[in-house]
């Protein structure tokens, strides 16, 4: 089905069309707890960018390669967040020891990735829907735009908003979902360009 | 058991300590499944299934394992029970499980269960915890069900798939997609919390 698709309609429509944070509502957890500010959202952004491109792409190739020939699909969930959170310790670890600068913007928030549902969300999403290698790297690496792209947007405008006043029932998780329902909107507004399934 | 700290259990976990509305765990699967009120209620029954027995087994386990690879121990026993869950309703529901897609397996990073056997689990008794594992389990169903309800009444004019409104009524489809999720469960912490601070600003 998705062989006829190219990677860059994947890509695209990975950040815009289909956002994983905006329409398949992953990764909310940190996203609502983390955009309180753009430095720090930056951060985890990028975070989220290179492990979910990276781990796209492991799974892939643990799935095709052992999973499937071993006939242990059904084991694909254990196997999957073992590869995610051994991968990004191994982030950690090596970060921690080459820059003591990219660890304390990028490495506290590494561990936070791990239990972020969008990393497994989209490898669940990439087996689901048949892409091909180079698919699932294009679709990792988008969808980790797309979620940075969202987070970064929130954050900005949480920001601004810290002056404003919010009715104190909405204040905090109320007033930021409220926000990404109409970011939700706005990137309905894409829909028309790019389908994927 | 005490039967008081049963009480205080369920009391939390429904109310002041709602994983959903409290603490705002677990909302990637509110907002995905609660389009239709018959997958929300499967994926409700998944996560009290999986939450309770995670919840014990780690209870179970908490004096053996090593404190530093304890988030690992905790995640593959969660993602075994979620085998185990995601293999039934392959078997029985084979619809509902094609319907939630990814979202029956991403209850393994469903932070509602990390979260409780973090905070609960490691330092209470095994059946204390299998209980708080149903009780948040509950705190998290019944508002996935009122949103679930409110959704598909709206977005689709039907309850569980029959039509209760009649052809007057227009859908709203913007309900069943994206943006209605985001709106109904700001409309419901709005609700929430609007009646507690109230409740707070009378005591003063």
């Amino acid at each position: 089905m998705s062989q006829g698709i190219a990677f860059y309609a994947i890509f695209f429509a990975a950040i815009f069309t289909n956002n994983i944070l905006l329409t398949n509502y992953l990764g909310m957890c940190s996203f609502l707890a983390v955009s309180r500010e753009v430095a720090t959202s930056v951060g985890l952004g990028s975070a989220v960018i290179f492990v979910m491109t990276t781990t796209s792409v492991l799974n892939w190739l643990a799935y095709y390669f052992i999973l499937v020939p071993l006939g242990l699909v059904y084991l694909r969930y254990i196997v999957f967040i073992v590869i995610i959170a051994a991968f990004v310790q191994l982030i950690e670890m090596v970060i921690e020891r080459i820059s003591d600068k990219l660890y304390t913007s990028l490495g506290i928030f590494l561990p936070l990735i791990t239990v972020n549902c969008a990393i497994l969300g989209a490898s669940l999403f990439m087996i689901i829907r048949n892409y091909t290698f180079i698919n699932s790297l294009f679709y990792g690496m988008g969808s980790g735009i797309g979620w940075a792209l969202a987070i970064v947007a929130m954050a900005g405008i949480r920001q601004k908003m810290a002056r404003s006043r919010v009715p104190r029932g909405l204040a905090g998780a109320g007033i930021t979902l409220i926000i990404a329902g109409i970011m939700a909107l706005a990137f309905m507004g894409f829909s028309g360009m790019i389908k994927i399934t | 058991m005490p039967a008081f700290k049963v009480k205080k259990v369920f009391t939390d976990d429904l109310g002041a300590n709602n994983p959903v509305f409290a603490q705002v765990l677990g909302i990637c699967s509110t907002l995905a499944v609660t389009n239709v009120l018959r997958n929300t209620v499967v994926m409700c029954v998944g996560l009290i299934f999986v939450t309770a027995l995670s919840n014990m087994t780690v209870s179970l386990l908490r004096t053996y394992m090593p404190s530093r690879v304890r988030m690992m121990v905790e995640t593959l026993i969660i993602a075994s029970y979620v085998i185990i869950v995601d293999i039934v309703l392959k078997a029985f529901l084979p619809d509902v499980s094609r319907q939630l897609g990814p979202y029956a397996g991403l209850i393994i990073t469903n932070c509602i269960i990390m979260g409780r056997t973090e905070a609960f689990a490691l330092s209470n008794p095994p059946g204390l915890s299998f209980l708080d594992g149903i009780a948040s389990g509950i705190g998290y169903s019944y508002v996935l069900i009122a949103i679930a309800i409110a959704r598909e009444l709206m977005g689709s004019g039907s309850i569980w798939g029959y039509h209760v409104l009649g052809d007057w009524w227009t859908n709203w489809s913007i309900m069943v997609m994206a943006p209605g999720a985001f709106f109904m469960l700001a409309i419901f912490i709005w609700i929430v919390k609007g009646a507690t601070s109230k409740e707070e600003g009378g005591k003063k």
